[in-house]
């Protein structure tokens, strides 16, 4: 394996730079673990590669003006130690927190799962159910896109690793009546692709009872991460109670499109799908003695 | 801006430290870590077992932090410090870190094929939870990233856990 070059920039500007000068012979990576396995069995066709590792202001998280900023090579490991996005976006630690290892959450970035567009990426289904945007910098250009718009199908992405840098992700902070959770089935709890992954964010109304708002962002129901709309609708302004929630659970079912694979069939997917949503809001909003299969 | 030597690109020059030396060397823009460390340092602790980054035999310490060094390109150890199998005893050549002495002890070697990378992932788990007590299921996720088809991990994870126990017992002593 082998490519003619191996640069190390070490601010975006650079990075941009050399998009620029490579003109689509350059792509950039960020911790690899992905595209080292890929380019094992097949290999890259460009002569060169763009490590934003180096690049100190896409490690940064913050929080900005209600919105939580996460850079796109910010590693899994560091978004599970991050205060931040524990108390403040807790449906992404805890999907981070489910990727591959340690060794692999230590290098790969939320930028390239993302990127990436694997159906079931446990950051991306993340992100859809916190309603992030990714904020883009091409040469002479920058723009931010919604995360659910740029994924085109399995593997493939609108962003172009040969002419954009995803530089950030965002999302706003959650107020006192939001709620967060990421529920995920797979066969092992360790190097295992999901079987069901399931990313939640819901909204109170006032009154602490009722639902204002939800986001379903479920994994590997369809090509690309799903979001579950026609169950949402039918969850908003319910006031939730195990009947609400049985129904949910058979909505979700109904309505996604799984595919049968080797981690499982299209029934048993979907019937998981449904446990995986019930689960989720009583875990997210901590109603008790519903669910009795602690793990 | 590290990298290439040159704007045609090729070769490139990388300064790290390794087992507490210090290594300046020429190297392939397409060298994996693992490569390097095995074919040009003669180090040949680290294993490629799937060569992919599920099994965890080429696990090696990388700033701190555990890493599938078949997965990492070399020129990212550029700026690095790296800890090997080889340099866990700290320099004591023939001597054993108290962590491989205890996974004898308990019987947490078979094969052998992925002690390495089980001793670093164990390592970098426990200096990363230092001073803090540990309980047996974080050491299962401490070690999830390394494959182990002999022991069935049970005597692995006491070994952790009875040097982990001797470490707290060590503090408050000290304490």
């Amino acid at each position: 394996m082998t490519w003619e070059n191996y640069f190390m920039p070490s601010t975006t500007g650079e990075v941009l730079a050399l998009l620029e000068q490579h003109q689509g012979q350059a792509r950039l990576v960020a911790g690899g673990t992905d595209l080292m396995v890929q380019h094992r069995w097949d290999p890259l066709e460009v002569k060169s590669l763009i490590d934003i590792g180096r690049v100190p202001a896409l490690k940064e998280i913050r929080e900005d003006h209600g919105r939580i900023y996460v850079g796109a090579a910010v590693t899994h490991s560091q978004l599970v130690d991050s205060a931040l996005i524990q108390g403040k976006g807790r449906v992404l630690a805890e999907a981070a927190r489910s990727v591959g290892s340690p060794q692999v959450r230590n290098v790969g970035t939320v930028g390239g799962n993302v990127v990436n567009a694997q159906p079931a990426a446990d950051t991306a289904i993340a992100l859809v159910a916190l309603d992030a945007l990714v904020h883009v910098s091409s040469p002479g250009k920058e723009r931010e896109i919604p995360v659910a718009e740029i994924f085109l199908g399995p593997g493939k992405s609108s962003i172009d690793p040969a002419k954009d840098l995803v530089t950030a992700f965002s999302f706003s902070a959650p107020d006192s009546r939001e709620r967060t959770y990421f529920v995920r089935f797979a066969r092992r709890e360790a190097l295992a692709l999901p079987l069901v992954n399931l990313g939640l964010w819901l909204q109170l109304e006032e009154d602490g009872h009722a639902l204002k708002d939800i986001r379903i962002a479920v994994g590997p129901m369809a090509v690309v991460p799903y979001r579950a709309r026609k169950t949402e609708a039918s969850l908003k302004g319910a006031v939730l109670n195990e009947e609400i929630l049985k129904k949910a659970g058979h909505s979700i079912s109904e309505e996604v499109t799984p595919r049968d694979s080797f981690r499982g069939s299209a029934a048993f997917k979907k019937r998981l799908i449904g446990v995986a949503l019930k689960r989720g809001i009583e875990r997210a909003l901590d109603l008790k003695g519903v669910d009795r299969h602690e793990r | 801006m590290s990298g290439n030597n040159n704007e045609q690109g090729g070769r490139l020059t990388i300064n790290f430290r390794l087992n507490e030396k210090e290594y300046s060397l020429e190297i392939d823009p397409g060298e994996r870590l693992l490569d390097l460390i095995r074919n040009r340092l003669g180090l040949i602790g680290a294993k490629e077992g799937c060569g992919m980054g599920e099994c965890g035999a080429c696990t090696v310490i990388m700033n701190g932090q555990a890493v599938n060094s078949c997965i990492i390109p070399a020129a990212r150890a550029d700026g690095a410090e790296i800890l090997t199998v080889e340099g866990l005893s700290g320099g004591m050549e023939n001597d054993l870190h108290p962590l491989q002495k205890i996974f004898l002890e308990k019987g947490a070697v078979q094969c052998g094929y992925c002690t390495p990378g089980m001793l670093l992932s164990a390592k970098a788990f426990l200096d990363k939870n230092r001073g803090r007590e540990i309980r047996r299921e974080q050491i299962k996720e401490g070690i999830s990233g390394n494959l182990c088809r002999c022991t069935g991990y049970q005597k692995i994870i006491e070994a952790i856990y009875c040097y982990a126990r001797e470490a707290e017992r060590a503090e408050e002593r000290k304490g």
